[in-house]
């Protein structure tokens, strides 16, 4: 297990306080692999990445118990400062352009864990896997479209050289077609830069495509974990994320069985 | 007979009317009346002419100070201008008795009510801005106000100020300290008992609402614009009801006290003492009170001992950087004011041995 | 006719004074949305720096205005460090409070040391640089100011659109979560901005020290005419300060010359309600661009 990058052991998470979000996550990342992390909503697959990221503290939340394990050395509860210096970025849910900055602007931001070094080959690199932004690099990313800016804030991501990607729900609000661009270019990134990618989806049918690994999550804690092949395979994963019955019809919640697995599982 | 209440060791409260109280035990009912007696009987006679006015002045800026709670700590309306309303209520009462004859019970409530009138044209932009916007309107209706009490000659007088009539309670010539000693703390007892109770009713929690959330708040359906002003009413009441009583306690007025600094000053006193405490405006009165006092105590003697007055260093100075010091120290290490301070003082007695 | 082009001169060099000292405000309020009331004082504390260092140590002209701006700068971080950093997160009116304060504390420092008399810096300034067409006569200071104000401008412009520092600054004030998840040092980048803004206005400070003579109370009142000057302009945009600070200017002395002396000081602030119940973003504030 020596190209093991990330490991998270019975972190436990708690905001204010008092509201326990995660309840001893466990799980491990490998090198150069893509890591899904599905589950519903309120599951805590975003809280895991902002204990990973170090973006909790900012929201008042705190890792209460655990540790992150990462390159070998401890990172729970760490700035996010210093944790974006060792190579993790975090792409943040929904978005988060800064709108006033132009496209071209937005990327060097980018390069604050490498303030002064020369960034132009990171810029060219980002344009090569998003030809989009190209065309609009001197406009203000506020009137950019969805898919562009998910191209842009994973285009800023990779402007960091990251070692650790975080993609909290890359897929969220976009046109079908635009979510296959997408997924495609988060798989070249991981085979041509060697990225180690953690993605948290929705989308499971999209996400345990071009995932190797995959974890499910419920109330805080994981429920099941395995290669995304045995997982796409799994009749309860089938059902209860990919949205078909054994049979491949779609689910009823009349089905008492199907209820009763169900149950087991929270 | 009813129950006689010691201090429960945890939140046993059952009904929404037990959270309502003023009073959570007998106890402290019993140290309220004992107190107030303690106040009007015995100090009058132990204090000396000096401290009797300083008590005086504390009172006088404990209700100006319950005003500026009710709209920065219940409400969450930051205003500048408060120092501003305190002037209006000063010289409405001074033109009142002074162009109109009018006895001082008819002069001091009739000036709150027209500094409330006043406020509340004030407190309109509040229906479109919020925050630091706010802040900065009613920081342009202090200077308007304090321009309009300078200049407006034939209303105030200008600068020359206003010389006020004796104050008379029927043939009973109330000037003094003494008399007005009684006076301001009738007031106060009364002003401070409507406000702890008006937060009871519900313009105290459409206020409170406000301040927490105005969306849901307004989603809740309470109309914001309307108790917003409202607010600002009372608030400007309070302020200008101290104002008419200092009027009349000081015997004639100019424009100057009435300043951006005595506006800090009651801002002071609301945040030393607690956001949204009552009683926490009031030890924020005496607090900083006795600290201006103290300060102008001290650098005087300062001033006149051997090595200073050698050295020809002007140690007036020294009271603003304290002052500043004293406020920027609670915002760092006590936000929550002398209330929260007496509190925690309280419950750590009451709890001992056991406090967790 | 004379008169009015008088007024508008002048109207015009004090306007633009204002604005400069309305720079290192916007430039705060920019970063980290936090009200300075201690503005006045931050320019006050520019000009004594000059004063010690031109008057009491006898440096050189230039020597003196650029240690002058180095002091105002480490002030600048420390006032982030010890008074603002434990603040980020709090309520409005703990921020405005503290600076309220510390604007009590450094004018308390600033009279213990120098006193309340108008102090003034020895002439250094040539004469031609002043100019003399009929009617319209600008003193060499004004002048000078003109250069200077204009150079700053420049500069930071420059820094803002260009400097990686200035475009981690600008993205901070933008999205401060998102800038965070990218590693942006947020905690430097408030310090740095309360340098910069110290460094604007103690530089604003020295040319207003330099115009009118050195006294704190002068300068702390301006410190509040900043007011409706950045209202006016928009409180997140710089060249809206220069030109809202014109506009207040001349508003000014339009009315001190043909209503009354005594109005010029309250007009700023009877325009700054209006321009707040008829748009409160300012004439040039940002709009905010949403998106749902």
């Amino acid at each position: 297990m020596e190209n093991l990058l990330l490991q998270l052991n019975n972190i436990s998470v708690v905001y204010s306080d008092v509201i326990q979000v995660l309840k001893g996550v466990s799980l491990s990342v490998q090198k150069n692999r893509i890591v899904s992390l599905l589950g519903s909503n309120g599951a805590g697959k975003t809280t895991t990445l902002k204990a990973i990221s170090g973006l909790l503290k900012p929201e008042n939340g705190k890792v209460t118990d655990g540790t992150i394990l990462y390159q070998g050395r401890e990172l729970q509860n760490q700035a996010p400062e210093t944790i974006t210096r060792n190579g993790i970025i975090q792409v943040l849910e929904g978005r988060q352009p800064f709108k006033y900055l132009t496209i071209e602007e937005n990327l060097r931001v980018g390069t604050a864990t490498r303030w002064g070094k020369p960034y132009r080959s990171d810029l060219e690199k980002v344009y090569h896997y998003f030809p989009a932004l190209w065309k609009r690099r001197r406009g203000l990313a506020g009137y950019c479209s969805g898919g562009e800016l998910q191209m842009l804030v994973m285009g800023r991501a990779l402007m960091a050289h990251p070692e650790l990607l975080l993609l909290d729900e890359p897929s969220l609000g976009l046109a079908p077609l635009v979510v296959i661009e997408i997924f495609r270019i988060i798989r070249r990134i991981n085979e041509e830069e060697g990225t180690t990618i953690i993605l948290v989806e929705q989308n499971a049918r999209m996400a345990l495509q071009i995932a190797h690994h995959g974890y499910v999550m419920e109330n805080g804690k994981i429920v099941m974990e395995g290669s995304a092949d045995i997982l796409r395979d799994n009749p309860d994963i089938r059902e209860f994320y990919l949205g078909m019955s054994a049979a491949g019809n779609i689910k009823s919640y009349a089905d008492v069985k199907s209820y009763r697995r169900r149950k087991r599982w929270l | 007979m009813k129950k006689f209440h010691l201090h429960p060791c945890g939140n046993f409260r059952e009904r929404y009317t037990q959270e309502l109280t003023v009073f959570t035990t007998d106890f402290g009912r019993l140290w309220g009346v004992i107190g107030f007696v303690l106040l009007v009987t015995t100090v009058p006679w132990l204090a000396s002419p000096y401290m009797l006015y300083i008590i005086n002045m504390i009172g006088i800026a404990a209700i100006a100070a319950i005003g500026l709670n009710i709209l920065i700590g219940f409400t969450g309306q930051i205003s500048l201008g408060h120092g501003a309303f305190f002037g209006v209520g000063a010289y409405a009462a001074a033109i009142l008795a002074t162009r109109f004859h009018l006895p001082f019970f008819v002069t001091i409530p009739l000036a709150g009510l027209i500094t409330a009138m006043i406020g509340m044209i004030f407190g309109i932009p509040s229906g479109r801005l919020k925050g630091l916007y706010l802040t900065i309107a009613t920081l342009a209706g202090q200077f308007i106000i304090e321009y309009l009490l300078i200049h407006w000659d034939t209303l105030t007088k200008g600068t020359a100020g206003i010389t006020l009539p004796p104050t008379k309670l029927l043939t009973f010539s109330l000037q003094g300290d003494l008399g007005f000693y009684y006076l301001i703390f009738l007031a106060l007892a009364g002003m401070g008992w409507i406000a702890v109770n008006l937060m009871r009713t519900r313009y105290g929690r459409a206020f409170i609402a406000i301040r927490d959330n105005d969306r849901a708040a307004e989603g809740m359906g309470i109309p914001i614009f309307r108790y917003k002003l409202l607010s600002f009413g009372i608030s400007s009441f309070y302020a200008g009801f101290a104002g008419a009583l200092w009027a009349s306690y000081m015997g004639s007025i100019t424009a100057e006290p009435f300043n951006l600094s005595l506006s800090v000053e009651y801002i002071a006193m609301v945040i030393i003492g607690g956001l949204g405490s009552i009683s926490g405006s009031i030890y924020g009165a005496v607090f900083i009170t006795l600290l201006n006092e103290s300060l102008r105590f001290m650098t005087g003697i300062l001033m006149n001992s051997g090595i200073v007055a050698a050295s020809g260093l002007n140690m007036a100075p020294l009271r603003e950087f304290i002052f500043g010091l004293a406020i920027v120290m609670f915002i760092l290490i006590e936000p929550r004011g002398l209330a929260e301070l007496w509190r925690i003082t309280r419950s750590s007695f009451r709890l001992w041995p056991f406090s967790y | 006719m004379d008169f009015f082009i008088q007024l508008l001169v002048g109207g015009i060099s004090v306007g633009f004074l204002y604005g400069l000292s309305a720079m290192g405000f916007v430039m705060i309020f920019k970063s980290s949305s936090v009200l300075n009331f201690a503005h006045g004082e931050l320019l006050a504390i520019g000009a004594y720096f000059f004063l010690a260092f031109i008057v009491w140590a006898k440096l050189p002209f230039l020597l003196a205005f650029l240690l002058a701006l180095v002091g105002c700068f480490l002030l600048g971080i420390m006032i982030e460090r010890i008074f603002l950093r434990p603040l980020i997160g709090e309520p409005l009116i703990f921020v405005i409070m503290l600076t309220v304060g510390l604007a009590a504390m450094f004018k308390g420092i600033i009279l213990l040391i120098w006193g309340g008399n108008l102090h003034t810096y020895p002439n250094f300034l040539p004469e031609t640089l002043g100019i003399n067409w009929g009617v319209v006569r600008i003193p060499p200071v004004y002048s000078a100011t003109l250069v200077i104000g204009m150079l700053f401008l420049l500069l930071f412009g420059l820094f803002f659109k260009f400097s990686s520092q200035g475009i981690y600054m600008r993205s901070v004030a933008d999205n401060q979560r998102a800038a965070l998840s990218l590693g942006v040092h947020v905690k430097r980048v408030f310090a740095l901005s309360w340098a910069i803004a110290a460094l604007v206005a103690g530089m604003s400070g020295m040319v207003l020290g330099i115009i009118n003579g050195v006294n704190v109370h002068d300068l702390s009142a301006i410190g509040l005419k900043v007011f409706p000057v950045v209202i006016l302009g928009g409180l997140d945009s710089i060249g809206g300060a220069i030109i809202g600070g014109i506009i207040i200017g001349l508003l000014e002395t339009f009315t001190g010359g043909y209503l009354s002396p005594s109005l010029r000081d309250v007009v700023p602030y009877v325009i700054l309600v209006l321009i707040l119940l008829l748009k409160p973003y300012g004439l040039f504030g940002l709009k905010e661009i949403e998106r749902v």
